[in-house]
């Protein structure tokens, strides 16, 4: 079949060389043009043709929009009548000023791009994984997770390689796994406006949260001032019965001020330090790590800091949303030898998902049995992985290998981003070799002789990535008894002649 | 040792991909954009050291230019902040701005320098301002696949 379908191939692509545009064109007309983001990789949703992007959840985007709607469409209508009569009209104009900022800029930081890195084309992720192999030397053991040291302005920092988008982030840079993009200068996941927070939409964001505190302090102070005013003339009881709805909008403004002014006031804080929420949750620039640690970032000022964040340029969008695909882009010819990446895989990739997760699991728990394992760990005790390590394993991970597969012998895994790109033929040999029980071996050893040639081209994205504050939707843990750390090293280079062995089945 | 081409139009027809440089960004100076000038060793038989760093430098200058914090980003940020952002329907930002500068800077760099040699600069625009795509072509004769055009028209179209 496969001869067929490459005679066939080779026979198509005669016919077009030799009559070259004028056979092509009438077939490229068929075909609408897609604009990029229809075939956009990540977790978002487009709408207006690609003009708004959003999260994949928007649910609690609408709470936002209907809780400022109603508390202010309320304020309008009950309260303002008996201010602008009683105080100043100029007070309802203030509101409506700030009513409109606030869903300009809410709407503004939930519909732009935050500052999403596009995935790297085929070429440069083979360009990468060729310099990653020359640089550690290709032994067929597989080298600790991939990171590159960058000294920015003194400090030293660490550019992590993001196996979903095939890049090394960008210092400041990380992967949403709610989105699945790496974002620059990502400060966290906002479900409240139902999209990440990063370097574009960063000010928008702050605008935001600075102008709803003022407006939740204003409609919370001028709805009291209404209620006590009426209170002189008819009593505290008759003014409440009076209106009702300033009750309701007493209640939402009381709550909403302490989170939203806490939050405004946080944000003035990691703006004025020049810091992301993500760094200083994780303390990357606190004095406590270390006494020479600080931020390469700051500019040394607040005032700069803030003028930087807040007025700075705005860079442009990366994504290209609504431009056309161009589908002749020039390639080239995928590498055959020596990157276990690619290969024969190309077209074993169209198995997807049902069996995806399941390979997937299986792929990372053997991939996880060849990393070095650390010298802390006990003998036998049986290690749990779990989101406290930073290991995050699919739940099924334990159900991939089988009832019967639970007490496979594992290595420990490596710290967060530990390598999950082992390719499946590597994986496959530890069964044999580490003295498996034989009748565990060979449902194992059948399913992933069977999976072998899935090497799928993205590694899924819960291994391997940091946490971007915003834990995972998989269970992460597993159990199973572990190897003693002693004796796998010598196991060691067994497996891997084992796994060329086998990966030529 | 590879033919000379007149322009980019038979760079395209007449050529094949061979081989593609990516010059990594290099963030020495912080996050902002500016690209190695390392000289890579796939390009010591195709360019000049001298030619190629000068456009990297250039490049890389421009890039400064865009995202430069001064009196006139400041300016433009709060007009935009006072006018609700709105103003950018109307106008363009100075980065985008200085991205029409540097598209037309490649395109003219393609045809003058590096078309004549087999080269082609792909704008790092396209690949996400993470790298700059240098492709090298090998003059194949007419069985070649149309390949650079892609990439040429992509720069243009910006």
């Amino acid at each position: 079949m496969h001869l067929g379908e490459s005679t066939r191939e080779c026979e198509y692509s005669q016919i077009s060389t030799r009559s070259s545009t004028p056979m092509e064109t009438p077939y490229k007309k068929k075909t609408p043009k897609k604009r990029k983001w229809e075939t956009f990789p990540g977790r978002n949703r487009f709408y207006c043709d690609g003009r708004i992007m959003m999260a994949k959840q928007t649910g609690v985007f609408y709470l936002t929009l209907v809780l400022i709607l109603v508390t202010c469409g309320l304020f309008f209508t009950f309260d303002c009548w008996f201010l602008a009569e009683q105080l100043t009209p100029i007070i309802p104009v203030i509101g409506a000023v700030l009513f409109l900022f606030v869903i300009g800029t809410l709407l503004r930081t939930s519909f732009s791009d935050p500052g999403v890195l596009p995935r790297a084309t085929p070429d440069e992720a083979a360009d990468l994984e060729r310099q990653i192999d020359v640089a550690n030397g290709s032994t067929g053991y597989r080298p600790p997770p991939r990171t590159k040291e960058v000294v920015i302005n003194g400090q030293t920092v660490k550019l992590k390689y993001c196996f979903t988008c095939k890049i090394f982030r960008p210092p400041r840079a990380s992967h949403c796994s709610l989105c699945d993009n790496c974002v620059e200068r990502f400060d966290h996941h906002c479900p409240w406006v139902g999209n990440c927070v990063g370097k574009r939409n960063y000010r928008f964001f702050y605008m935001f949260i600075l102008s709803l505190s003022f407006l939740t302090v204003f409609i919370f102070a001028f709805v009291i001032t209404h209620i006590i005013l009426n209170s002189q003339r008819i009593g505290f009881l008759s003014a409440l019965k009076d209106s009702p709805a300033s009750v309701l909008e007493v209640v939402v403004c009381f709550f909403s001020v302490w989170s939203i002014v806490g939050l405004s006031g946080f944000h003035t804080y990691l703006i004025s330090s020049n810091q992301t929420t993500n760094e200083d949750i994780k303390g990357s620039w606190s004095s406590k790590r270390s006494k020479d640690n600080y931020n390469p970032y700051s500019y040394g000022n607040i005032f700069t800091n803030c003028c930087a964040a807040l007025c700075g340029p705005l860079p442009p969008s990366l994504i290209d949303r609504r431009g056309f695909i161009q589908s002749d882009a020039p390639q080239l010819a995928p590498p055959t030898n020596g990157l276990p990446m690619y290969g024969s895989t190309q077209s074993q990739q169209s198995h997807k998902c049902d069996q995806d997760q399941c390979i997937q699991s299986t792929k990372f728990v053997l991939q996880v049995a060849t990393t070095p394992l650390l010298q802390q760990q006990q003998s036998s005790e049986p290690v749990i992985l779990s989101p406290e390590n930073g290991a995050s394993l699919p739940g099924r991970a334990s159900l991939a290998l089988g009832g019967p597969c639970t007490s496979l012998p594992l290595g420990q895994p490596t710290p967060p981003a530990s390598t999950p790109s082992l390719s499946c033929h590597e994986a496959t040999d530890l069964l044999p070799i580490h003295g498996h029980p034989h009748n565990h071996s060979h449902p194992l050893q059948e399913q992933l002789a069977h999976h072998h040639f899935l090497t799928p081209e993205e590694v899924p994205s819960p291994p391997g990535m940091l946490h971007c504050g915003s834990p995972l939707g998989h269970s992460h843990t597993m159990q199973g008894s572990f190897y003693n750390p002693a004796s796998q090293d010598s196991l060691h280079e067994d497996s891997v002649r084992g796994l060329v062995k086998l990966s030529s089945v | 040792m590879a033919t000379e081409f007149h322009n980019l139009q038979e760079l395209r027809r007449s050529a094949s991909l061979a081989n593609k440089v990516f010059i990594q960004r290099d963030y020495s100076e912080g996050t902002a954009c500016r690209f190695q000038t390392k000289f890579p060793s796939e390009l010591e038989s195709r360019i000049e050291r001298t030619l190629f760093e000068d456009t990297v430098k250039t490049l890389n200058t421009f890039y400064a230019e865009a995202e430069k914090i001064g009196g006139q980003s400041y300016l433009e940020g709060c007009l935009a902040c006072a006018t609700a952002y709105l103003i950018f329907l109307c106008m363009e930002t100075r980065y985008e701005k200085v991205l029409k500068k540097i598209a037309k800077y490649i395109q003219e760099q393609n045809e003058k320098i590096y078309a004549p040699r087999g080269l082609l600069i792909t704008d790092p625009i396209e690949r996400g301002m993470r790298v700059i795509e240098v492709s090298i072509y090998e003059d194949r004769g007419s069985s070649g696949s149309s390949s650079g055009s892609s990439s040429v028209s992509g720069s243009t179209a910006r």
